[in-house]
């Protein structure tokens, strides 16, 4: 693989839910080393992007490419790491923090677990400040601590490329210096991070690059925005201005002010 | 104990052992992918297999073994397919498995519909000698796919958008596990019955996730509650000769009243610990 290929390459990448179309003709690449944040007020189709290119949700046109493979045909998972908003199944059956953390180290190539599997976890949990609570419940910790397991997970794998979720948002104050120290070390490590979020906030200092999505008609969302941060002005106000909720959302740190939490 | 100088005790023993460890096994998966009602259906599905052979005069545990396994494959395809919610899906083939069933027991002949009661509830006598080897037969399979398989099961119902992205094929994996749990379903069959065997799957599980702060340590609890149930159950059917169904599921009901009992101080401490819940702050630095 030559130093130009993209980590991930959306190419046109079109996405039709129950026949309306949230996103059209979406052109992104990201590139290994790249700190990338995907903007867009709630509904912007953001998240759909993000699914999209995991292969949670079928395309309706273009392709997703992961290291220049197809990802229909793409099998080297364990170079990509996802972290979600919250566990689908918390709070069914009891897990511990540390089955939380291993569960991401099984796959098909690792069906039975391996020496090694645990020092991995108790290191993953260490970068999250959380080791202490590697034998408790998950679901006794703070939405924040959850968030930072999960976090951890995620470093376990020792992937290339870390695609995550709204890592920050109803998070406490500690877990989230917590969680931008952590992605400091993944980007001075050359790791590939894609977040998706409603607010830059803490991460401005870190995003290398934001891809704002939205829609100037309200139905398709494209990309409005491709470059280095701060979100411009234009978009800050004609875009983003347009709705009572978002002129709301306007006024707290993040998207209109990067990086400057008063 | 003199209840074992009776073969066909014997007989119900053995397989009353074997459905209380496996079930809780598959239990597990099931209440943790929020489906704690399939193992009910898959039995209603069954249904049709007994029925189907005292029509044909087959073996009924191999011949409720494939039907509910085609069963179980149907449902998986109508979940799949279809736009209907996955809990409309199993109620269109519970609803087929359970009137399939009784059809069939009455186009049989008229002896067939009394034992029909046997496979609804259970029954200390019915475990025939060749029945005993399809049972290990089955379970040693439903243990050997979880050994394979357990733990990509695991980290598909954490979650399986996660389990996805490390390759995990979870639809492939989904139906297997729906396929295992007809499977025990089966196994359950002769001594819980068909309209109770879902119980032994999931009560031990709720009796130990009171306890257990893990997902190993609920799996080892309901399995040792279900093993304990099953065969304390069967031997309280047989004194007071009632079918051993019912004892066993109210067995393990009670196991799990005692372990919610148990829970209430465990709580309690959990939520004095010095780490624990910490509630979003807004901090405040002006």
């Amino acid at each position: 693989m030559d130093a130009t290929t993209p980590a991930i390459c959306c190419d046109d990448v079109s996405v039709d839910f129950d026949a309306s179309c949230v996103l059209s003709n979406i052109s992104v690449d990201i590139y290994p080393g790249d700190f990338t944040a995907i903007l867009g007020v709630n509904g912007s189709g953001k998240t759909t992007l993000m699914r999209a290119m995991l292969g949670l949700i079928p395309l309706t046109g273009g392709a997703v490419r992961i290291y220049g493979t197809d990802l229909p045909r793409f099998r080297d998972w364990s170079r990509l790491a996802y972290v979600p908003q919250r566990l689908h199944s918390a709070g069914a059956v009891p897990v511990s923090v540390h089955e939380v953390v291993g569960a991401s180290l099984i796959s098909p190539r690792r069906r039975l677990p391996r020496r090694g599997d645990r020092l991995a976890v108790t290191n993953a949990l260490d970068l999250v400040g959380l080791s202490n609570r590697r034998k408790d419940r998950f679901d006794s910790l703070s939405g924040g601590q959850q968030r930072r397991v999960m976090i951890a997970a995620a470093l376990a794998k020792d992937a290339d490329i870390y695609i995550l979720d709204e890592p920050t948002a109803g998070v406490d104050a500690e877990s989230q210096e917590r969680i931008t120290e952590t992605f400091r070390h993944l980007q001075q490590a050359g790791r590939t991070v894609l977040l998706v979020t409603h607010e830059l906030g803490a991460f401005s200092a870190l995003a290398s690059r934001i891809v704002v999505l939205g829609s100037r008609t309200g139905v398709g969302s494209h990309v409005l925005y491709d470059g280095p941060p701060p979100v411009p002005e234009h978009l800050t106000e004609r875009h983003w201005h347009h709705s009572e909720e978002v002129i709301a959302r306007g006024k707290e740190p993040g998207l209109l002010d990067p990086g400057n939490t008063a | 104990m003199n209840l074992l100088t009776y073969d066909f005790m014997q007989r119900a023993l053995i397989a009353a052992a074997l459905i209380g460890v496996i079930a809780p096994l598959i239990g597990i998966f099931l209440v943790q992918r929020r489906l704690a009602l399939l193992g009910d259906g898959m039995g209603h599905v069954a249904l049709t297999g007994v029925g189907l052979a005292f029509l044909v005069g087959s073996a009924p545990v191999p011949t409720a073994l494939v039907v509910a396994a085609l069963g179980a494959l149907v449902l998986e395809v109508i979940r799949s397919r279809s736009r209907t919610a996955g809990d409309l899906a199993l109620a269109l083939v519970f609803y087929g498995g359970i009137a399939g069933g009784v059809m069939l027991t009455a186009l049989a002949s008229g002896k067939a519909s009394s034992a029909l009661n046997q496979y609804l509830f259970g029954s200390l006598s019915t475990v025939a000698v060749e029945d005993i080897a399809w049972l290990v037969g089955a379970s040693i399979v439903v243990v050997i796919i979880l050994v394979i398989f357990g733990r990509e099961m695991f980290a598909m119902t954490l979650d399986p958008d996660v389990a996805h992205v490390q390759g995990i094929r979870t639809t492939r994996l989904g139906v297997l596990l729906t396929v295992l749990a007809a499977v025990t379903v089966v196994i359950g069959m002769r001594t819980v019955g068909l309209l109770l065997v879902s119980a032994i799957m999931i009560v031990p599980v709720a009796a130990a996730q009171q306890i257990a702060g893990s997902f190993r340590g609920t799996a080892i609890g309901a399995v040792v509650v279900g093993l304990a149930c099953s065969v304390a159950g069967l031997v309280t059917s047989f004194q007071l000769d009632v079918p051993p169904g019912p004892s066993i599921v109210l067995l393990s009901l009670a196991a799990f009243v005692v372990a919610a009992l148990i829970a209430i101080p465990l709580r309690r401490r959990r939520h004095r610990h010095p780490h624990a819940e910490k509630p979003v702050q807004e901090h405040d630095h002006a």
